[in-house]
This record gives structure tokens, sequence and C-alpha cells, in this order.
């Protein structure tokens, strides 16, 4: 247990010592803490319409910062609430996705011969799908709800996952540990949640970090083309076509949830690089 | 490599049939009906409804009806685009969307590649820096907010460019929406080819070159491109689904008139037989993709050339 404590501590030391790594880690954080506590703190609500001040543009003086939109909603609240929005839905889809995927791949690497051939062969023939065109088709089908957004986002993004777990799962499986384990009479449902899943925890750690990104251009791609979340709920996705439909005579509209998403997804992209390079020096 | 060829194209087949049967699958899942309208019509009506489109067959029934119809190259009525079939719709869409998933394509491989090559000759350099500075940018800004970005700074505040509308063959209606098509995968690009070209350039096969004299131009021509090329040519299956993906928005955005934006319009009112018709087109369009990847790629790599070593 002490080795693995200190596999941990080394990984955050060198994570640390990243600047890019630590400033986007600080940076997500605030941002997360900011859009959590923001809107609790403002005095406007999401959907309020502020009929004086309609389409007012960022400054200190109408008490917008951030300006409003063309119905006199404040903007500030409603990117801080599409950004906590957009960020639960991909944390959701990642956790969903990372679940099936190590779950599948773990099993298919301790199982092997035939069993591990089927269960790639079908991850390989959904690999070929166009699996967003099927996330659209969910979204037709059933209510566009959130919940299923990040259930069918997360149903199709375990793929990758599983190939890597799975990898991971046969290397594993030679090492002499589970070998002893094995020997001492262990079961495969022992083998697998006690030594396969634990020792893909790095692993996971990595992808969890750049899928996040992942999903949420997914979401904001769905909620952009408006068969993702609907209004009156903000994500990033629908206020950015919010803006685009306005950018003319209301750039700011555009700019602000652009620029919250661009932020997001750069620093979860630093903050994945350098997670890799910490825990795998050997790919540094 | 004839065989190999028909070897891809057989295995292929599966995997279109999965794709039609879960798409069909998924459609009929659907609680509810296309003609569930918020104004509920008259039994009758309804009834005499399905019975048109033949939705009051039992479901193997409709889906040999509807196999049947896809070998024909039918892909039956669209619910909502009243008196128009999908395979209209399609056929109207798929010259505009191709030309500009074309021209997307291009741009990236053709400005990527030598991007990614300056920066790899200029290896830490304030040139390598800038392009994959840029490159990384590319990455993380999604088409969608580049798009209506550049609609706004080169159509609307430089009105070098149309902003939207499409007129056939008219070339600079096609550039803002390709280029904002072809900017992420080109900086994907930029950076495997970078990255590729890095290390070709140390591979002994180079050295061996240089000692023997080739000439500078020549050897990166001849004999460290070839080879730095393999990761590009393999991401062109991923950065053609990226492109379609991303057709959706532009077309959307720009207003052509290509089969993303039926798509999209497709999903929003709930056009069931255009969605599938249009994923199948997809997904076969995705499949015949990688299909010519992989041939270029046992093409161009003669270590994974079927045949080669046996």
């Amino acid at each position: 247990m002490s080795a693995a404590r200190s596999l941990w501590r080394d990984a955050l030391r060198r994570l640390a010592g990243n600047r890019a790594a630590t400033a986007s880690a600080l940076v997500l954080l605030l941002l997360a803490a900011v859009a959590l506590a923001g809107p609790a703190i403002s005095p406007y609500t999401a959907a309020q319409m502020d009929f004086s001040s309609m389409g007012v543009a960022p400054g200190l003086h109408a008490g917008h910062w951030l300006g409003t939109d063309r119905l006199g909603r404040d903007l500030f609240v409603r990117v801080l609430l599409g950004t906590r929005l957009s960020l639960a839905i991909a944390l959701l889809a990642t956790v969903v996705s990372l679940v099936i995927g190590v779950t599948w791949g773990a099993v298919a690497g301790y199982a092997g011969g035939r069993v591990d051939g089927v269960m790639m062969r079908a991850v390989d023939v959904l690999y070929a799908l166009p699996t967003l065109f099927f996330v659209i088709i969910l979204t037709v089908v059933f209510d566009r709800s959130p919940a299923l957004l990040f259930v069918a986002i997360g149903a199709v993004g375990w793929l990758t996952m599983a190939r890597v777990a799975r990898g991971q799962a046969m290397a594993l499986m030679r090492r002499e540990f589970i070998e002893a384990s094995i020997a001492a009479g262990a079961g495969p449902a022992r083998i697998v949640t006690r030594h396969l899943v634990p020792n893909l925890l790095g692993t996971v750690v990595v992808y969890a970090t750049l899928m996040i990104p992942q999903m949420i251009l997914v979401e904001s791609f769905l909620s952009f083309l408006g068969i993702g979340i609907q209004e009156p709920l903000a994500s990033l996705g629908n206020l950015i076509a919010d803006g685009a439909a306005d950018m003319e005579t209301a750039p700011w509209m555009l700019l602000e949830p652009a620029g919250c998403l661009v932020l997001i997804v750069i620093c979860f992209n630093f903050l994945g690089d350098g997670l890799r390079d910490a825990l795998d020096p050997r790919s540094a | 490599m004839l065989v190999y060829v028909l070897k891809r194209i057989a295995g292929s087949i599966p995997t279109l049939a999965i794709i039609v049967a879960l798409s069909f699958g998924l459609v009929r899942l659907a609680p509810g009906g296309p003609f569930d309208e918020e104004q509920a019509l008259p039994a009758e009506i309804k009834a005499n409804l399905q019975r048109a489109y033949g939705l009051d067959q039992p479901l193997p029934v409709q889906f040999g009806r509807y196999v049947r119809g896809l070998l024909h190259g039918d892909f039956g009525p669209s619910f909502k685009f009243k008196d128009f079939t999908v395979t209209e719709l399609i056929a109207s869409g798929l010259p505009v969307s191709l030309e500009l998933g074309a021209l997307a394509m291009l741009a990236a491989v053709l400005l990527g590649v030598p991007l990614g090559v300056a920066a790899a000759l200029d290896h830490n350099g304030p040139g390598d820096r800038l392009i994959m500075g840029g490159a990384a940018l590319g990455v993380a800004v999604p088409v969608f907010v580049v798009a209506p970005l550049a609609a706004l700074v080169f159509g609307i505040y430089l009105g070098w460019l149309p902003v939207s509308g499409w007129e056939p063959g008219k070339l600079a209606d096609m550039v803002l929406p390709a280029a904002t098509l072809a900017l992420p995968v080109m900086a994907y690009v930029a950076r495997l080819a970078r990255a590729s070209m890095l290390e070709t350039l140390r591979a002994p096969f180079v050295a061996a070159a240089r000692a023997r004299g080739v000439p500078r131009g020549r050897l990166l021509l001849r004999h460290a491109l070839p080879a730095a090329l393999t990761p590009v040519v393999s991401y062109l299956g991923p950065a053609a689904a990226a492109i379609l993906t991303g057709s959706l928005v532009v077309e959307t955005i720009f207003g052509l008139p290509g089969i993303g934006r039926y798509l999209v319009q497709g999903a929003l009112n709930r056009d069931y037989t255009l969605v599938m018709g249009m994923v199948i087109v997809y997904a076969a369009f995705m499949i015949l993709m990688n299909l010519l990847v992989d041939v270029a790629y046992a093409w161009l790599d003669p270590r994974v050339r079927p045949g080669a070593g046996h």
C-alpha cells in the first residue's frame, strides 16, 4: 500500500513542477468555484428579464458585468450556469464511459482468448460507426433531456477507454503478483476488482482528463445545433448559438461563452498532458 | 493488392448492415410516432397515414421493406419535407457537401503538412513555437466558435467574402466555410507532420542518405517526407469524420444547402426517415474513407503492404 501511495506522491510532485498544468488546474478550480457559487451571489437569475437594459454591452455601470442578451437576461449568470451545466454533463458522461470502458476492457483483458476476441470485435465494429450521428439519432428518438444527453454521449465514448484498459489489463495479467494471487486461489471477480482495476487507475485518470474536454465539445456541439440542452436552460453550446445569431449587433454575446469554452478546453488539455507525463515518466 | 482491396470491401459489408439495423432499431424504439403532433389527429386519419407509410405492418416486414428499398437506392419518403423522398433530398445536397468537404480536406492537408514540416525544420525555434502555438489553439477551438467569428470578421467587418448563401459554381461562397472546416484538421495535421518529421530526421536511413551526399532538398522531399507522411495518412480517416461532423455546423451557419443541414433540420423536426437515411449515407461514406486510407497506407508503407514478408 505504501508503494502505491509513493507512486501517486511522485506523480503529484512531477505535476507540480509542470507550470502549464498547474496553472491550468488552478484556472479550472477557480472557474468551477465561481460557476458553483456565482449564480447564488448574483442578484439576477438565469431567466429573469431586465426590461430596462436589453442588449446592454459589458460594463460596470448597468449592473450587468458581462452585459445582457436581447431579452435583457444577465449574461454573467447565464455564462456561469452554462459552464456549470456543460461541466456537469461532461463529468457525468466521462464517468459513464469510464465505468463501461474500464469494466469491458478489464474483463476482456482478464478473460483473453475467444471471449476477448468477441468483445474487442464488438468494439471494433462500434468504432467504425460515426458515433456522433448515433447520438443525434438518440436525441431525435428520445426526449431531449440533460440526463439522456450525458448517457448518450457517455455510451458512445467508452470505446477508446475499453481498448486502453484491455491493453493494460493484458499486460498486467502476465505479472507475477497476479500469478501469485491466482495460485493463492483468488477468483476472477477478485482478480478483476482488486488487482486489475486499481492498477488501471493511473491510465484512467489521464484519459478522464483528456476525455472531459471532448465531452464538453460534444455537448456544446449538439446544443449549438439545437438538439442538446434546450432553452431556458443555458449551456455553453446554446449560449454560443444565441450569440452567433446576434453577433452583428452584440458580439459580446458570442465572445463571452466562446471564450469560456475555449479556456476550459485548453486548460483540460494542458492538465491531461501534464498528468500523462507525471504518471508515466517514460512517455515524457 | 487487388485481393486485399476486395477483402476489405467484403469486410465492410457487415459493418454497414449493422449500421442499417442499429439505426432502424433505434428509430423504432422511439416512444410516439412521427404523426404525434401537438394537435392530436383524429384516429382514422392517423390510421390512414400509418397505412400509407406502411407503419401498420409488423416490424420485420417494415425492416425487410426498408432494406429492399435501400438496395434500390430508395431511402423512403421524408415524413416532414412533404412531397420529397429522402433520396431526392440527399441527391440535391450531396454535391454541395462533397465540394465543401473535398475543399476543406485539400486545404487541411496541403497547408498542414508544409506547416508541420517547416516547424520540424525549425525545431524549438521561433517559427516552430509560432506554428505549434497556432496549432494548439486550432485544435482546441471548435468549429462552431470559429465559424461565426470568421463570418463576423471577414464577412461583416472586412466585407471580403459572402457570409451566407450559395450559387452553383461560385467559389467565393465556399472560401469561408471550407476554411473554417479545414482549420482544426489542418492544426492536427501540422502537429502530426511535425512530430513524425522530427522522428524521421533522426532515423538511421536519413543519416545514411546524408552521408552518401544526397542534396538537402532531395533528402527532405524524396527520403524523409514519404516516411514522415504515414501518420498523416492514417489520420485521414478520423479527419474525414471530423470534417463530416463539422460540416453540420458549417452548413447551418453559412446557409449551404448540403446534406449536413438536412440532417440537422431532420433531427429538429423529428423526421425519422430523413435522419436514418442521412446517418446511413454518412456511415457508408466513413467506411469508404477508412477503406481508401487503408489502401493508401498499404501503398505508402511497404511494411504493412499485404503479402510483404510472407
